[in-house]
């Protein structure tokens, strides 16, 4: 850990403890406003559109999914940071990740539930949603099992119940260090979560070896969630979207997004939770290395996609092409091209990448980019279809905008509720990166000093 | 090692079905360009036929029209030198549909008379095989339609009234040939070639249309197929379309 100044062990337990308990009113109006907005601009014109149906929202007839699908895309893709970069840091034994990886985790807890949302908020009929799902009925009706739709439920549920298990398992004993230091109804909450954690060499053992046994299993999880989701699209004989460079496409996205979205987020905690001591330089470097390399990766793809759109030679796959680059949705393909291809090439200069506002407003300007690519995935390529006929421009309604906005406010609100029941930074493998401490002084029985702490 | 035989042969009778190689009756229609003059008696014809909502001046605005027919028009060249082509557009009934593979909960499938039948009752409403459907034929329906007293009265009791919220598209009249195939069946027959016929069949003043089974090379629709003109559209995106036309002659050499 490269802080300013040295920490114990002592002021992690403090530190953290304190980010659970304390609570400002800052933290509360913060919270009180993202509810109210998750209220007023995600579910109440969802309610409007559950009763008039999906002509609410402007999709059209060549044009049937829209920004709904575009921010479900969006949502899963920023999931992919948060369990399968600590999966992949966590094997390599990288030391930076212990400070960051919780939050990233939760990250990918919670767009993971809001992406859920919008399947519910996207389909014409959710209420009958859970026919998607195989599960045995007195209709003896099944899932259509070629579907990649279906593929998706099921890759969406497992990728959920997995990184849960992961963040849960990881937190154990944080839940036990935090439940030996609070009092009242949080001690009886953290009883519960820690599960009688007692910090036993067998329990750490097997802590370790179950993590890891996890960390392998997500890792493949996570590549083929995204890869599944592609698929929803390559499957289809759309021109511009039948293409075998999408299920790398997508998840090379995904992490890069999701990435962005991770040093959004530490931006924050780092300022607004005084982990300033945790969360360092080297954490927004070590992420800013990661950002710029996935750019590249991300760029070629794009060039390749291009490419092969061009090398195809059939009058569709020219005209897609045309029209993503010069037709209606023109500057919005700039603007992409702008902020996730282009404007990262500024981290290369390790300054910038150590400065913290830059670095915030650079991730927060990929991610813009990254929605704008998933937008015009959609919208791009399903207005222009084969028959010109059917040709029409989608242009999202008021309802959809709203509920895009109730969806980013969503995710704000789970994110701040977590805060205050997870230990957002890892006590037990903060630790690990420190000096150990000196032994403290033996009392005549051999058993070390107690006191108690309320 | 008669179990082992006994298991391969069940277990290609699972994956391939008999009716995946040759289907009781498939049924077929030949659109004669030739003929066709773009009066859309078939577009009014089929929207009476199965109740399909009309949309309205706001509806029609959004890009929301609900036509399970529709003629499609082509302009070429500049005026005063200019042509108009017609093509009429239907669910093409594909036997290797797009749309049947994506849909989650199988609510759009082939039945054994080579239709690509829609279940509205099934139907969550993902819209993905509108997306995967490559002649735009899948109709969503985004809010509930009513029907302004009288025209009520007129609502076929044969078909359903879709909510919001379900995918449509063309059934062939899956409801006059489900009578034709009863009827048959009572006089112990197949169904016969001209014994049934799609509302826009019926209505064609041209003639353009045909329809029948392709099973039977007696029928009128087989030796329609056969003639020199015949071409699927948009061939080569493979889906095996169960619409034929038939090329326009371009008579003007001039």
């Amino acid at each position: 850990m490269q802080g300013e100044r040295e920490i114990s062990y002592a002021d992690v337990n403090r530190d953290v403890v304190r980010s659970l308990v304390e609570t400002g009113s800052k933290y509360y109006i913060t919270l009180g406003i993202s509810a109210t907005v998750t209220l007023l601009c995600f579910f109440f014109p969802w309610f409007y559109q559950l009763h008039y149906g999906i002509g609410a929202a402007g999709m059209n007839q060549p044009t049937v999914w829209g920004t709904y699908l575009a921010s479900f895309i969006f949502w899963i893709g920023l999931s992919h940071s948060g369990t399968l970069l600590s999966c992949v840091l966590h094997l390599t034994n990288s030391e930076w990740r212990k400070a960051m990886y919780r939050s990233a985790e939760a990250m990918t807890l919670f767009s993971l539930l809001v992406a859920a949302t919008m399947v519910m908020v996207h389909v014409g009929r959710p209420w009958f949603v859970h026919w998607a799902v195989p599960y045995p009925n007195q209709m003896e009706m099944w899932p259509n099992f070629r579907s990649p739709l279906m593929f998706d439920v099921m890759a969406i549920t497992t990728y959920l119940t997995g990184s849960s298990i992961f963040i849960y398992m990881g937190s154990i004993p944080d839940f036990a260090a935090v439940r030996d230091r609070t009092t009242g109804w949080r001690h009886h909450m953290y009883v519960l979560l820690s599960l009688g954690w007692r910090g036993t060499d067998t329990e750490w053992h097997r802590l370790g070896w179950a993590y890891t046994f996890l960390a392998v299993l997500i890792i493949p999880l996570a590549v083929s969630v995204h890869s599944i989701v592609s698929w929803d699209f390559a499957l289809s004989v759309v021109p511009a979207l039948h293409q075998t460079i999408f299920a790398p496409y997508f998840v090379v996205g995904a992490i890069y997004s999701g990435t962005a979205g991770i040093v959004t987020v530490m931006y924050f905690l780092r300022k607004y939770m005084n982990f300033e001591h945790y969360i360092t330089k080297l954490h927004f470097d070590n992420l800013g290395k990661l950002l710029l390399v996935l750019s590249l990766i991300w760029t070629y793809i794009n060039a390749v996609e291009l490419f092969t759109g061009w090398y195809s030679e059939t009058s569709f796959e020219i005209e897609a092409l045309r029209y993503k680059l010069f037709g209606f949705y023109a500057p919005l393909y700039w603007e992409m091209i702008l902020f996730c291809a282009v404007a990262p090439l500024l981290l290369i200069s390790k300054r910038f990448r150590t400065s913290f506002v830059p670095m915030l407003i650079l991730s927060i300007a990929i991610n813009i980019g990254m929605y704008t690519e998933r937008f015009l995935i959609v919208a791009t390529s399903l207005s222009r279809q084969y028959l010109p006929d059917s040709w029409r421009v989608y242009v999202p309604s008021f309802v959809e905008i709203s509920i895009l906005v109730g969806s980013l406010a969503m995710f704000i609100t789970l994110f701040l509720i977590f805060v205050k029941i997870f230990p957002s930074v890892s006590i037990y493998e903060v630790k690990e990166t420190l000096p150990e401490p000196e032994p403290k002084p033996q009392t005549k029985a051999g058993v070390p000093e107690w006191q108690p702490t309320r | 090692m008669s179990f082992i035989d006994n298991f391969l042969a069940r277990w290609q009778e699972y994956r391939e079905p008999g009716y995946y190689k040759e289907f009781d009756y498939a049924w077929t229609m030949t659109i004669d360009l030739d003929r066709c003059t773009g009066c859309e008696a078939c577009v009014t014809a089929c929207q009476a036929e199965n109740n399909i909502p009309i949309v309205g001046e706001r509806g029609l605005a959004q890009g929301r029209e609900m036509q399970w027919m529709r003629i499609e028009r082509y302009w070429e060249g500049e005026y005063p030198d200019i042509k108009l082509g017609f093509i009429p557009m239907l669910c093409q009934h594909c036997d290797a549909a797009p749309c049947e593979t994506v849909c989650p909960v199988s609510a759009t499938y082939h039945n054994q008379d080579g239709l690509n039948a829609q279940v509205y009752n099934r139907c969550i409403g993902t819209r993905s095989c509108a997306v995967y459907c490559p002649y735009e034929v899948r109709y969503f329906n985004y809010n509930n339609h009513h029907w302004d007293a009288p025209l009520d009265e007129q609502l076929n009791p044969d078909v359903s009234v879709r909510e919001k919220g379900v995918m449509e598209k063309c059934t062939f009249c899956i409801q006059r040939i489900r009578q034709a195939k009863d009827t048959a069946k009572d006089e112990e027959r197949r169904v016969g070639d001209g014994d049934v016929q799609p509302a826009c069949v019926q209505t064609c003043p041209a003639e353009a249309l045909v329809f029948g089974d392709r099973n039977d090379p007696q029928s009128q629709v087989s030796q329609s197929m056969n003639d020199p003109r015949a071409y699927h559209v948009l061939e080569e995106v493979n889906t095996a379309p169960s619409v034929v036309y038939l090329k326009k002659v371009e008579t003007d050499a001039g």
